[in-house]
Order: C-alpha cells, then sequence, then structure tokens
C-alpha cells in the first residue's frame, strides 16, 4: 500500500467520533466573525454597528489578492466591531453579530439537488476560481490558504492533477471521513469543478486505510465521473503526517517538491482538502459562500464525542456543551488535532474556517514529560519526514548558531511535530527549531529586502 | 473553570522514555546473562553483581558530591547497562577489586567526566574493558574453561579459540588448527573459553532479535558489521586458506557481542542510517585487520572505540537524504 518514503510515526489514532453522524449546531446567541481567518492579509469589515445582515451577507472584504472575504453565517444586527481572541492566543479585530431568526440571502440555493458539472458543462475555469474567491473559500484543512491563489500558478507551471486531500491523518479528528460518508457525490463535484480550474484530466483521492467505508463508497462513487475525466481513489497506509501536502504527494504520485521556495505544482500537483472540494461545489453550483464548516469534537472525557455542521462564529463552548460539557478534568482544550492544533486559552475562540476539531484533554494527558539529557538514539532523525537532524536543529537553536541552521535546511521542517512526538527523553524539540525556523526565516527576507 | 494548559503542539507523546530503552536492552542481554551464569557459575553472577553496583554508586556518587547534581536518575537504567555489559567484556575469575577498578574508570572517566549521560564519546563499559586490558593483561587473558561445576572457583583454565588460532598462524603450524578442539557448533553454543557475555552466540542473537521487534535498534550497524567480516574474512582465507574460514569468524571473540550490544549504543553511534553503515563496515574491516594483523588476537574492542572517536565526524558528512532531493528535473 502507498504511503511517503521518509520518516513518520503511528500515534494512537483515537477516532472516538468517527460513528457519530453529522449533527446541525443549533444557532450561538452572538456570532463573532474575526478578520484573520486566512494566511494573508486580514480582510476589512465593510459593516457597522446596527447594520443588518442574512446569512451569506459579505461583512468584509478581502485585504488583497492573498487574502478572503467573510460572509455573515448568521442573520441578525451587527453588535459591534472589536477584537477577540482568536486560536493564535492574541486579540484580532473581529465582527460581532447579534442573531436575530434564520435568513438567508435569497441568491443561495438551499435545495437538496446535486447540480452536476456535465449540466454546465460551459463554465470555464476564469469563472470557476473567480467563485471560489468570491465565496470566500480557504483551505479547509487547517492551513487556511486562499483557495484561488492555489487555483492559479505562477506563469510557466503546467498543472497535471488534482490531489485530495482526505486523509486526516491528525488522531481523533473525524470531520473529513464523516463528510466523505454523507456527502460523497458533492465532494465529487467539486473535485470536478477543481479539476476544470486548472485544467487537468486526473484526479486522486487520498484516504488512509483506517476509512475503509470512506475509500468503498468514494471509489464507487467516483465510476460515474469516468466519462470525462479520471478520478481515482488512492488508499494509503496509515501513517502520521501523510496530510502534510508534500507528503501526500510523495505517497500519492511519488514526486517530492524540492525545497522551499518550490510550490507543490512544481511537481504537477495542485493539493485541495477534502472540505475544500465541499465548500466549492457549494460556491459554485449553490452560490453558497463559505460560512459553515463540519467540526469534531472530541476528548477522552467528553461525555459524546461529535461530528457537527457548525455555522461560522459559533464559540467553542457552546459546541462543547452540546457534547455534555466540559469535563472536571480537563486540562487543555486543543483547537484542531494533537499533533498540529493549538492550545487555547478559553473556550470562548470561535469557530473559524480552519477550524477542523475541538479537542478535550484531560489533566494527565495535558503535561509534557520531564525532560532528560539527548541519547542520541535518532529516534528523531528516522520520524522526521522531512530528512532532517531534529536533534541538531534544536542544538543549533539553543546555541543560536542561525547561519548552520540554515544550511541544516532548517527552513524544510513542516513543524508535524513527529520529533518531539517520538523522543524518548522528552526534549522540547520542535519548540526549538521553530525558533530557529522564524529567525532563520526572518533574516533571508532581511537579505532579499537588501 | 480550571485553568487551562497552553503550550505549542504536538500535545501528546509516543510515551517512550530513556529508561525504557535502557531497560529494553537490559531484557535483550537477560538470554546471554543466564548463559554466562550457567556456564562459569557464581564467578560470573559475582563479578556481574559487583561490576552493576559499582557502576551504579560511582554515578549516584560523582552526581551528587562531585557535579552536585539533583535531578539526576541513577535508575534510568544507564548505569545498570554500563555494569552487565562491563561484566559481558570480562573473564569470571576477575578479581572483583579489578572489577570495580573498571567500573570507576567506566562512569568516572569516560562517562561523568564528558557530562554524563548522552554526552560521553566513548563507550564506557568498552573503554572500561580496553583500560583493565592494558592494565592488567594477565588477569583479563586468563579464561575459565565452560561447564565446571557451578561453584567451582578455581577452575581450569582455557585459551580461546582466537588466540589459539593466532599462536597456531604465527607458528606457521597449520596442523595446530585442526587441533583447535571447540566445533563450529561449539562455539555457537558457548562452549568455549572467553569473556562471560561474549561466548553464547545464539543467546546474543536472541538479544538482538528482540531489540530489533522492539524497536530499539535498528538492523543498519549489527548487520553492516558482521556482513563486512565474513566477506572480507573469507575474502582472506579463500586467499590463503590457512586463515581461519569466515565462519569460524562470526562465533568467535566478542564479535556478536560487540556489533549486537556495543557498537549499537546510542550516544557512541552515528544518528543517520548512512552514517550507521559506514560506522559499520568500518567496525568490521578494523576487526578483521586487528584480528589478522595485530598483536591482539581480539580486535573487536578496539575497531568499536577508535570508530566511536570517528563519530561526530561520521555525522558531519553523512547526512540522511533530505526531502525533496529525488525529483527527476
Amino acid at each position: 500500500m502507498k504511503t511517503f518514503r521518509i520518516g513518520g510515526v503511528h500515534p494512537a489514532e483515537n477516532k472516538l467520533s468517527a460513528s457519530a453522524p453529522i449533527k446541525v449546531a443549533d444557532l450561538p446567541k452572538t456570532a463573532v466573525f474575526p478578520m484573520g481567518q486566512h494566511i494573508g492579509a486580514p480582510a476589512t469589515p465593510i459593516v457597522k454597528k446596527g447594520d443588518k445582515v442574512k446569512v451569506g451577507t459579505k461583512i468584509a472584504e478581502a485585504g488583497g489578492f492573498v487574502s478572503a472575504p467573510i460572509f455573515s453565517s448568521v442573520s441578525g444586527t451587527v453588535l459591534k466591531i472589536d477584537t477577540v481572541i482568536d486560536a493564535s492566543g492574541y486579540p484580532k479585530p473581529a465582527v460581532y453579530i447579534t442573531v436575530e431568526g434564520d435568513e438567508w440571502e435569497e441568491s443561495i440555493d438551499r435545495s437538496p439537488e446535486l447540480v452536476h458539472i456535465d449540466k454546465v458543462y460551459d463554465l470555464d475555469s476564469k469563472e470557476i476560481i473567480e467563485k471560489i474567491k468570491n465565496a470566500g473559500i480557504v483551505g479547509m484543512g487547517g492551513a487556511c490558504f486562499p483557495t484561488h491563489v492555489k487555483l492559479t500558478p505562477p506563469p510557466g507551471s503546467h498543472p497535471t492533477c488534482v490531489i485530495i486531500n482526505a486523509v486526516e491523518c491528525e488522531p481523533y479528528l473525524t470531520a473529513d471521513h464523516r463528510l466523505m460518508l454523507e456527502h460523497p457525490d458533492e465532494i465529487l463535484e467539486g473535485v470536478a469543478l477543481l479539476m476544470k480550474a486548472v485544467n487537468v484530466n486526473r484526479a486522486y483521492i487520498g484516504i488512509e486505510n483506517n476509512k475503509p467505508d470512506a475509500i468503498k463508497l468514494m471509489s464507487e462513487k467516483a465510476q460515474y465521473y469516468h466519462k470525462f475525466a479520471n478520478i481515482e481513489v488512492v488508499p494509503l497506509k496509515v501513517k502520521y503526517p501523510q496530510g502534510g501536502e508534500k507528503q501526500l504527494i510523495d505517497a500519492v504520485i511519488k514526486r517530492q517538491v524540492p525545497a522551499p521556495p518550490a510550490l507543490p505544482v512544481s511537481v504537477g500537483a495542485i493539493i485541495q482538502n477534502v472540505g475544500t472540494a465541499m465548500a466549492v461545489y457549494e460556491a459554485v453550483m449553490k452560490n453558497k459562500p463559505l460560512f459553515e464548516r463540519v467540526v469534531t469534537v472530541t476528548g477522552k472525557s467528553l461525555a459524546h464525542p461529535s461530528n457537527f455542521l457548525v455555522r461560522m462564529g459559533t464559540p467553542m463552548s457552546q459546541l462543547i456543551d452540546a457534547c455534555g460539557g466540559l469535563p472536571s478534568d480537563t486540562g487543555k482544550v486543543i483547537g484542531g488535532g494533537p499533533m498540529m492544533g493549538k492550545a487555547l486559552m478559553n473556550t470562548d475562540v470561535p469557530i473559524c474556517k480552519g477550524s477542523s476539531g475541538v479537542l478535550i484533554m484531560n489533566d494527565k494527558e495535558s503535561k509534557r514529560g520531564k525532560v532528560q539529557p539527548c541519547i542520541r538514539c535518532a529516534k528523531c532523525v528516522n520520524a522526521c519526514p522531512m530528512g532532517l537532524e531534529p536533534f541538531l536543529l534544536s542544538k543549533l537553536s539553543e546555541a543560536q548558531n542561525w547561519e548552520r541552521s540554515e544550511a541544516e535546511d532548517v527552513t524544510s521542517c513542516i513543524e508535524c511535530g513527529s520529533c518531539q512526538f517520538t523522543c524518548p527523553s522528552h526534549r522540547p524539540l520542535l519548540d526549538l527549531i521553530r525558533v530557529g525556523k522564524s529567525t532563520v526565516m526572518g533574516i533571508i527576507r532581511s537579505r532579499h529586502a537588501k | 473553570m480550571n485553568k487551562l494548559t497552553v503550550s505549542l503542539s504536538p500535545h501528546v507523546h509516543s510515551g517512550d522514555s530513556v529508561s525504557k530503552n535502557m531497560y529494553g536492552v537490559l531484557i535483550a542481554l537477560v538470554p546471554a546473562l543466564l548463559c554466562s551464569f550457567v556456564y562459569f557459575g557464581i564467578g560470573a553472577i559475582l563479578v556481574t553483581l559487583v561490576s552493576v553496583a559499582s557502576c551504579v554508586f560511582f554515578e549516584w556518587a560523582i552526581n551528587k558530591y562531585m557535579l552536585k547534581r539533583t535531578d539526576t536518575s541513577v535508575l534510568d537504567g544507564s548505569a545498570i547497562l554500563t555494569g552487565v555489559l562491563l561484566a559481558f567484556n570480562l573473564p569470571s575469575n576477575l578479581p572483583l577489586w579489578i572489577v570495580m577498578v573498571g567500573a570507576l574508570f567506566a562512569i568516572g572517566v569516560v562517562k561523568m567526566t564528558f557530562g554524563g549521560l548522552g554526552c560521553n564519546l566513548f563507550n564506557p563499559a568498552l573503554a572500561g574493558r580496553a583500560f583493565l586490558l592494558i592494565s592488567f593483561p594477565v588477569q583479563m587473558t586468563t579464561w575459565p574453561k565452560p561447564l565446571q561445576g557451578f561453584f567451582n572457583v578455581d577452575a581450569e583454565t582455557a585459551a580461546t579459540p582466537l588466540a589459539l588460532m593466532k599462536q597456531a598462524i604465527k607458528d606457521g603450524n597449520t596442523d595446530a588448527i585442526e587441533k583447535i578442539p571447540n566445533s563450529l557448533l561449539d562455539m555457537f553454543t558457548g562452549q568455549t573459553g572467553g569473556s562471560m557475555g561474549e561466548v553464547c552466540e545464539i543467546a546474543l542473537l536472541l538479544g538482538l532479535f528482540y531489540m530489533l521487534y522492539k524497536k530499539i535498534i535498528t538492523w543498519h550497524i549489527p548487520v553492516s558489521i558482521l556482513a563486512t567480516v565474513f566477506i572480507f574474512a573469507g575474502a582472506l582465507h579463500l586467499a590463503k586458506p590457512e586463515y581461519p574460514s569466515p565462519f569460524m569468524d562470526l562465533v568467535s571473540g566478542g564479535l556478536m557481542l560487540g556489533a549486537i550490544f556495543m557498537a549499537t549504543d546510542y550516544v557512541t553511534s552515528p544518528m543517520s542510517k548512512k552514517g550507521q553503515l559506514v560506522y559499520g563496515v568500518a567496525i568490521g574491516f578494523l576487526t578483521v585487520v586487528i584480528r589478522t594483523w595485530g598483536a591482539y588476537p581480539e580486535g573487536m574492542s578496539f575497531a568499536i572505540l577508535i570508530m566511536n572517536a570517528f563519530v561526530p565526524l561520521i555525522n558531519n558528512y553523512f547526512k540522511p537524504k533530505r526531502f525533496g532531493e529525488v525529483v527527476k528535473k
């Protein structure tokens, strides 16, 4: 079975909510929309206090090309434009909307019928990308890179295939898994649209084989598209971080993207998350901008680990309450999965475009082990999916030897955490490597600026 | 609401620990340890106990009274491991005070001087053995014959097969090689003179399989050493048949013990797989060179110690393959 070729680890999967169907979450009382929900320039609010909005009304305009507009997920009145502490832990500008009823913009097609791409085959690439851009779609796997930018590869590059990331290699998370089981047709329509957007006739859907039901269902459904597009489901051996863009490309088409700043398109691949594919379908075929998503709320101590269809701006605390409330032994609340998610300072953080999960860890799980000296066991070297030497990079950061850090390719680190996960001495390898990586990136930027 | 812990990802850990690895190696040593007790009786048990107790004591005392450290634990298994491995490299009738001197050198000089766990350049147990071999050559090369009664401390002694072979080749007496009393099978099961832990190859191989299964080590170092010795010794044997057969080389002396437990020591072996292969091949090569042309009949421990010194250099020159380099243009 296919998988990526360098390194990797296998954390306990703990997919507690895999068999919980997606429930529609209740509307919040107040919805909060941070303006920086994506990589790139933050969006600019275009509403003011007292304005009436509907579900799907644009409330903020993109702040540049690498940016995305933001849409209201609720109907009601703009309460204030203030700041909110988001998953980063810093206060960010945000629009607060008091919820009144549930009135949608008329332009949105709310009918359940599937619109097949072959019925609207006259759509051209530019139109699709424009619709995606205007719907505020960003990568929904967690990185939140604006999708229209990814679909506009730099001049001179030649995309040859679309790879759909349905790996969900983070432990605990099941949002993508449930989405595939419950909305396979919409996803495949989205895949077909993405293929058309970049003018390729080949797509792969990479799914780890701990989701055999999704592999089976998606493979069956993909048959329908074979008459005009080649969509292939690729089962992958379970290994973390297979959902990393570069690892997934290596696993599926056996090509390795060169070191930064090379993009995946340099080996011909355009990668999109499975949730993004769904959002693309809804945006292009149903005129529905991105304002809701599937979120896994899970944890060993939580009474009912669940998957919800959530309107953006809903506070995480409301979802936790819907799962039986915050357990008394809670030590840590994580936005995202346990390997790459962010620990939150409070549970009022609103669900954003990139929120794939909320993970509650108990007190005992939340504490790191005692740090011991490095015994040079080389387990971090064997685990690193980028072929780096985490033990060395962490020591170079401690010594503040940035020149050598750069020579040892610290900027190639994808911050997957495999090294720190595997270290028997509980060394804070990734903490230190992050310091080295951001410092070296700063040095490189200032060098280019000169 | 409770206070929430905020830290950077990853938020989960494999559950691996230093002591799990150290005790894992100790479990892998159990078959060979039991064999040494059966073959060499009470002497082996005493040497092992004294060696382990001295190593643990010296590490504890140096941490507490000289380095004034309070946060280190002598029970992480590393000192115990050094103790057992040192004992494995000694004859079972070695005076116990010499064992203590060896432990003091291994822990005090080779390990703690450099900063303790993870900092030493040389394998402490092997350096301890080399120190004793140079300081007490007679006692260190007087090997009791195995299986002479459990409580028999004045056992008859025997030269090791490697020493017999070396002498025979030196004298040009090829008939003598035929008369070496031990068959390959005897040597494989340990019925021969030698250091306590090195004689029973089958028990050592069991340990290897356990460590590979538990993913404590990878195959790279042991396999590259054994393969190099086999090929190089085989070539010599083909060129000049009076040199021992490569099978003899594989099962004699400390080769298996060194390849499986000494050269694979985490702290003193290279970090990348490429580096580990280079290290293993060099150790195998040096071992055969010393066995064939050196002054000592056995070359394993010196080969490993020499290559220990090259590990920082190997780490600099043999990097793991970076992601992205294998793209076809």
